[in-house]
């Protein structure tokens, strides 16, 4: 057989050739708007990628000012990839470790097992004027920060000792990832996620063991454990799934969209076992009741003003409509839309101390437009941007499920299927 | 889900189109697979600049020895006489401000210092009534040190032309120190930005005030209200000389802001816009296009009662060309085109090259054909139709302005 000719030189796994040098996506990097030390993300996507080929010393620490919102992929009319290209490029190419902050930042888990377990010592601590301060100076973690309080039962604790039993009267079941922050900081949102299914008529059930999804160890370029837990979790997924035929939803718009596109496209973790029945408990809600399997009946009593924000992530996997159409739903709901803006947390990128300005720049647009909207709270599928909004907006924000949670008629939407 | 209408399609037909049917009452979807051509926006939309090389005075005149088969006479003359009057009402609605005339041509002066022909202009942007003389003496051409998507030289030797005695003058101010440290990024909407957020114009205007002393006019890049709607009225009455903006290298700050209040304008009509999203593939069923299918929303799929193609033409991938065929991407649809790949292209670069003329095939009624039958309720609209070679007439906007009304006609009969 007659020998290849060409052998693939500097060649690359993503379509970064597809960039036609049209620079729409540096008008919405909400980075380059407030921060010109990031070379935006022409520059540092496509642009870049060609030299970081021929020879990776073109690679710029200045990468990491990117917040992958994902925005710049979005825009772009040629779909090319340019968030993930940025992305791979830091983790192919930074020479830098990651600091103990960043580790610290990076391990929800561990740290979540942690400080829930002596949450009545640690949330009074951290929210320490000093102890902020000095976590300011050693750690570089920003003052203006105040760390999401820590509950003293975690979900699962809750799960198993209140909820578990009742799970299997149902006909029809789900399994719910929660993610870290129900878990460790915040419980009452898969207590709804919960009441709610159960209402629809649907058992809810915890994976074997599910592990943080990892999008911050990504983003803190801690690859190797990422890439360990996202494999952990694409099997616990697959036992669901797979074995149980079982679809696995979450309340985390973040989560679910590093599960089910970071996965393979930044990790190399194959999901297609798992991709398409791994979603939003709002888009699950939604196609029920689009397909006429399911009616909600809403409280006639409930009256509220609410604006949405639609997260970065729940843009690029475009469905806030799963979201606002379930909250315009509820009779009594007064719904106001949000131009779609980055809030600037992005994870814990708003958490260092170099990033603070950038990340209240970015944010500055979608807090104006909270506040003028006379609203009883806003909305939000993302729980980190929902610590943002909250500490520098005047208003509360709530996860839609707990919308649909308070404002649900619980027995009138059950005696519905059970006819 | 369930909408009355979905465009594919999110550019100047698909939204033009969404409006109107929106503005009738009817729940729209567009999906949108990123943000479209309006970006490159000249300030001008075109209705017929040309014929056979030769400036048209009256496009609406000039239509009627267009052939049958395009798009213009497959609309009608009478429904185009119409539309023409509706389409800048549509627009004024979304509040984007155009003049001009479809029955004359006014002219613009292009970044290369040429005057074009044209048929809407938009505020920001000077019309001249001539194409034979420019109406100051004495011009001083500005630009931001450091912004290279302007090119002086250009309008400078263009000018020369109508003996203009022309100036260039750079000028720095220390609000764009900051965006000029990333030279890569030191583009027009980085600019129009600083002057959306601030307040830079004030100190601007009178550095123009001062260098433009003892000229008669002032020439400067479109760099003027991305977000923010008036920046360029402002600036024009700040500065106590005539203004003349030139469209810089995209993407374009009016374009932008176009695109922004076209979208809003659809949105609050209740509108559902899909930025990101691409249509997969259809599902057909006795003729009819019953739902399609996208990369985000999956097995959830979008159904309406009509759907109308507005995908562009090569550039956005609407229609697509191989080595071995052409072919529409999307749907699968009939082309209107030459079989033999040898007859695509004509080798002298500049002639009327055929495979501008090619699109998707349809009926007199704009369906669709799909193996040789139409569709009944898919329409198309805008350059993805074929009949016309829309670079070399100066007709891309009015084609996709005035074939989406009339697709919307269609619908709302």
């Amino acid at each position: 057989m007659k020998k290849e000719m060409f052998e693939p030189f500097n060649s690359s796994d993503n379509n970064f050739e597809q960039c036609v040098k049209c620079t729409i996506c540096t008008v919405y990097c909400p980075v380059l708007e407030v921060n010109p030390d990031y070379p935006g993300p022409k520059q540092s996507g496509p642009d870049g990628e060609r030299l970081r080929l021929k020879d990776q010393n073109f690679y710029d620490e200045s990468l990491k000012l990117c917040l992958n919102c994902k925005r710049c992929e979005v825009a772009c009319p040629h779909g090319v990839k340019i968030g993930d290209i940025i992305q791979l490029a830091r983790i192919k190419y930074s020479k830098k470790k990651p600091k103990v902050r960043d580790m610290i930042l990076a391990n929800t888990d561990i740290v979540g097992t942690m400080a829930s377990t002596f949450a009545p010592i640690v949330n009074p601590i951290v929210a320490l004027k000093p102890v902020r301060l000095m976590m300011d100076g050693v750690l570089k973690i920003d003052h203006h920060r105040i760390f999401p309080k820590y509950a003293g039962m975690r979900f699962e604790t809750w799960y198993r000792r209140y909820a578990a039993s009742k799970q299997n009267d149902f006909k029809k079941h789900v399994s719910y990832f929660h993610g870290c922050y129900v878990n460790y900081n915040f419980p009452k949102q898969g207590k709804d996620l919960v009441k709610i299914m159960n209402a629809a008529g649907y058992g809810v059930h915890l994976l074997e063991k599910e592990k943080c999804c990892g999008v911050a160890l990504i983003s803190n370029g801690l690859i190797n454990q990422a890439t360990k837990q996202a494999k952990h979790n694409v099997e616990a997924f697959k036992k669901s799934i797979v074995d149980k035929n079982m679809p696995v939803i979450s309340t985390s718009s973040t989560c679910i969209f590093t599960i089910r596109d970071e996965y393979p496209h930044l990790l190399g973790v194959k999901n297609d076992e798992i991709r398409n029945e791994s979603e939003l408990a709002t888009r699950f809600l939604f196609r029920l009741i689009d397909s006429g399997k399911l009616t909600l009946v809403f409280k006639k009593d409930y009256k509220k003003r609410i604006a949405y924000h639609t997260p970065c992530h729940m843009e690029k996997l475009g469905w806030s409509i799963y979201s606002t159409a379930l909250l315009k739903m509820i009779p009594g709901i007064d719904f106001v839309s949000l131009e779609s803006r980055c809030c600037g947390i992005a994870g814990t990128y708003g958490f260092k101390k170099e990033n603070y300005k950038t990340s209240q720049g970015v944010g500055k647009p979608l807090f104006d437009q909270i506040e003028s909207s006379d609203v009883d709270f806003a909305a939000t599928d993302c729980e980190t941007c929902k610590w943002q909004i909250e500490m520098s907006t005047t208003k509360k924000v709530e996860h839609p499920i707990s919308i649909l949670a308070e404002a649900l008629d619980v027995e009138a939407t059950v005696k519905l299927w059970q006819k | 889900m369930k909408f009355d209408n979905i465009i594919i399609g999110g550019g100047l037909s698909g939204l033009t189109c969404g409006i109107k049917l929106a503005e009738q009452g009817k729940k729209c979807a567009i999906v949108s697979s990123g943000q479209s051509a309006i970006h490159f926006f000249s300030g001008s939309f075109d209705l017929l600049g040309k014929i056979d090389g030769q400036d048209v005075k009256n496009p609406l005149e000039a239509i009627k020895i267009l052939p049958d088969t395009h798009p213009y006479q497959r609309v009608g003359i009478e429904n185009i006489s119409r539309l023409v009057v509706e389409a800048p009402r549509l627009l004024d609605r979304a509040g984007l401000n155009f003049f001009g005339k479809a029955d004359e041509n006014h002219f613009v002066l292009t970044p290369m210092g040429i005057m074009k022909p044209t048929w809407l202009t938009i505020d920001d942007f000077t019309r001249f009534e001539q194409n034979d003389a420019f109406p100051w003496k004495k011009a001083v051409i500005l630009n931001f040190s450091g912004f290279l998507d302007f090119h002086t030289l250009f309008v400078q030797d263009g000018l020369k032309k109508y003996n203009v005695d022309t100036q260039i003058k750079n000028f720095a101010m220390k609000e764009f120190e900051a965006i000029r440290r990333n030279p890569s990024e030191m583009r027009s909407t980085n600019i129009a930005k600083v002057f959306d957020s601030g307040d830079a114009l004030d100190e601007f205007a009178q550095k123009v005030n001062q260098l433009s002393e003892g000229f008669e006019v002032v020439l400067l890049p479109a760099v003027f209200g991305l977000f923010t709607k008036n920046v360029a009225l402002n600036l024009k009455a700040k500065v106590n000389k005539p203004v003349v903006l030139l469209p810089a290298i995209p993407p374009s700050v009016p374009g932008i802001r176009s695109q922004i209040l076209l979208r809003k304008r659809f949105e609050e009509l209740g509108g559902t816009y899909f930025l990101g999203d691409i249509v997969e593939q259809g599902t057909f069923k006795n003729n009819r296009l019953v739902a399609v299918q996208t990369n985000n929303h999956g097995d959830i799929k979008l159904e309406a009662d009509q759907f109308v193609l507005a995908s562009g033409s090569f550039y956005s991938k609407g229609i697509v060309a191989t080595r071995e065929k052409l072919y529409e991407p999307i749907l699968g649809l009939d082309i209107d085109g030459d079989t033999d790949s040898e007859k695509w292209l004509d080798e002298k670069f500049f002639n009327d090259q055929p495979y501008m003329h090619y699109g998707v095939k349809t009926d007199s009624g704009f369906h669709a054909l799909k193996n040789g039958k139409p569709i009944e309720n898919l329409f198309v609209a805008g350059s993805v139709l074929g009949g016309a070679n829309a670079l070399k007439e100066g007709s891309g906007a009015g084609i996709s302005l005035l074939t989406s009304l009339h697709v919307a006609e269609q619908i709302l009969k």
